[in-house]
């Protein structure tokens, strides 16, 4: 093929690379990327609309089903901001339990991560022994909330179920166990050869390019970016207990896997100590059926970042508006130009390496041109409206004289 | 049946390969999904492998309701695959739209798109009801 020739192929919605559908063209010169494309929205479910035609107490558990691997993140941060609206302060108790589980959630969720990394470079070996450890968290959240993923823990006014003596010791063994192991993966990530030098080096992002595409989570932190809404706004639990924000400065996958292993033993830290001093008192509050008028924005550290709810109460029982912004959305322009000039082999790695939840993401669409990555083109809704009319009578369909017909019937009328 | 037709079906029981599509899931079915091909439950004792392309898959397992954007091509991943072929629907959803039914990107459960073999309720469905299902599935092929 001559050098100078370019094409593009696109990947997905179904590829095996990927594990949700989602869509890239990526634009290539001989091996190398020129520029990708990300085509989203092959989730989109309609949630946020969902939500404002269900109650508040149902939608806690719709949202729960926005992503399944940080179920407890989206409602937590979502009772947060109804709570914040209903001006319900909960118990303390409440508040300790729901930090625990998503401490337990994020231990899952890495372990996950960690194991989905190992495929994707092609050590499969990783990820047997990851998800094999990773079932250590998964009984002892099955045990604590009575089903493995989607917890149902939370409800407006608190939590859903206490846990007792014995189930704290359970706990708190199976936590030595997976110290254990985490530190034997810490090791190898560290002393591994093939691992240090197939993630090294792989999909740069600099700190003033982390903080220009506002980049978060474990992506942003691996890039030197100290941020965390867990120590910068804490919320239930965080501000009782002590742990350090972890970061790193490789800026490169071969970071991010360090800061998620390492954040693995902050959350351990934790999860003991909110198992020690777990206060006494009662789970929950009686919380109204109907929240007052108001509208609140509510944050939270998920496991791949920062999440945020924005809900809108009228006074009734449904709210009015629910706006989620999941962090993949945030990470997801950042992986566009950590490809860029990179080989097409490390793209899956790259992805995977943000750790891309696009069942969170597939709210919203960009429109962006391949060939001049600076022409990008945000539509606003009169203009996305006109955009489809022309589609269509392009393709020879066109309404305007039915309308045009509907409208003077209306007059005469 | 033929020898060569019972020999091929023999196989296929034994060996029967896997391709996972996200039709619109919360995550929470696919992972559990892999949780049971690792080892803990270790689906592949069953000779199962999860494979990359529809060209090469026996079962397709889906996951999730069936929203719009993906509903072409879920028509057009099961056309791809060799006859015969089985669908598993994993998940409340997938099974009849779960929590998703109504919402205005969202048809209802595969089986509105494409005949589904085998349906396994749960939300998530766990990698226990996950192998029950798979498992049946292929005993039920046995017998014909
Ligand atoms: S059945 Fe439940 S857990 Fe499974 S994809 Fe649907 S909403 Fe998620």
């Amino acid at each position: 093929m001559h050098d100078s020739h370019k094409f593009k192929i696109p990947i997905g919605p179904q590829h095996p690379a990927l594990k949700e559908p989602e869509s890239f063209s990526v634009a290539l010169k001989g091996e190398k990327i020129l520029g990708v494309d990300i085509r989203l929205g092959y989730n989109h479910r309609g949630i946020e609309k969902a939500c404002e035609e269900r109650t508040f107490l149902q939608d806690v558990y719709l949202v729960e089903r926005v992503c399944g691997i940080c179920s407890h993140s989206h409602s937590t941060c979502f009772v947060q901001a109804v709570e914040e609206i209903a001006g319900l302060e909960i118990p303390s108790r409440a508040k300790y339990l729901r930090t625990l589980i998503a401490e337990l959630e994020r231990v899952h969720s890495h372990l996950l991560w960690l194991g989905v990394a190992g495929h994707e470079i092609g050590f499969d070996t990783l990820l047997m022994y990851t998800w094999r450890d990773r079932e250590i968290v998964m009984d002892i959240l099955a045990q604590f909330t009575g089903n493995r993923v989607n917890y149902g823990m939370n409800t407006i006014g608190g939590v859903r179920r206490d846990i007792d003596v014995s189930q704290v010791k359970d706990a708190l063994k199976a936590v030595d166990t997976l110290q254990e192991r985490t530190k034997y993966y810490i090791e190898i990530a560290t002393s591994e050869v093939t691992i240090i030098k197939r993630l090294s080096g792989v999909g740069v992002l600099s700190y003033e390019d982390a903080l220009r595409l506002d980049a978060v989570g474990p992506t942003a932190r691996a890039s030197g970016v100290k941020r965390d809404v867990r120590k910068d706004d804490p919320y239930a639990a965080y501000a009782d207990v002590s742990f350090d924000v972890i970061t790193d400065n490789h800026s490169d996958v071969y970071g991010r896997t360090v800061v998620r292993l390492k954040e693995l033993l902050e959350s351990f830290k934790i999860i003991r100590q909110v198992l020690e001093n777990l206060p006494a008192g009662p789970i929950a509050i009686k919380a109204p059926r109907k929240i007052p008028a108001g509208e609140a924005i509510s944050r939270y550290e998920a496991p791949r970042g920062e999440d945020v709810h924005f809900v809108k109460s009228n006074g009734g029982e449904k709210p009015e508006r629910v706006k989620i912004r999941a962090p993949t959305l945030a990470n997801v322009q950042a992986v566009k130009h950590m490809l860029k000039d990179r080989f097409l082999a490390d793209m899956p790695i790259v992805i995977a390496a943000i750790d891309p939840c696009f069942s969170c993401t597939d709210r919203s669409i960009e429109i962006s041109y391949l060939d001049d990555a600076r022409k990008k083109e945000v539509l606003t809704w009169p203009e996305l409206h006109a955009y489809s009319i022309d589609w269509h009578r392009k393709r020879g369909i066109d309404f305007s004289s039915l309308n045009k017909k509907l409208k003077e019937g209306f007059k005469t009328s | 049946m033929s020898t060569v037709s019972n020999i091929v079906n023999w196989a296929r029981i034994k060996s029967p390969w896997l391709l996972h599509f996200n039709t619109g899931a919360c995550n929470a079915c696919d992972i559990e999904i892999i949780a049971a091909l690792t080892p803990r439950y270790d689906l592949e004792r069953f000779g199962i492998q999860l494979k990359g392309t529809p060209r090469h898959a026996d079962i397709l397992v889906c996951s999730g309701p069936v929203t719009r954007q993906i509903e072409d091509r879920l028509v057009r991943i099961y056309e791809q695959m060799p006859e015969p072929k089985f669908v598993i629907a994993v998940g409340t959803c997938s099974c009849t739209g779960g929590v998703f039914k109504g919402c205005y990107n969202v048809k209802a459960g595969i089986d509105s798109a494409i005949p589904v073999a085998a349906y396994i309720p749960g939300c998530p469905a766990s990698p226990k009801a996950i192998i029950d299902g798979v498992v049946k599935l292929l005993s039920s092929l046995k017998e014909k």
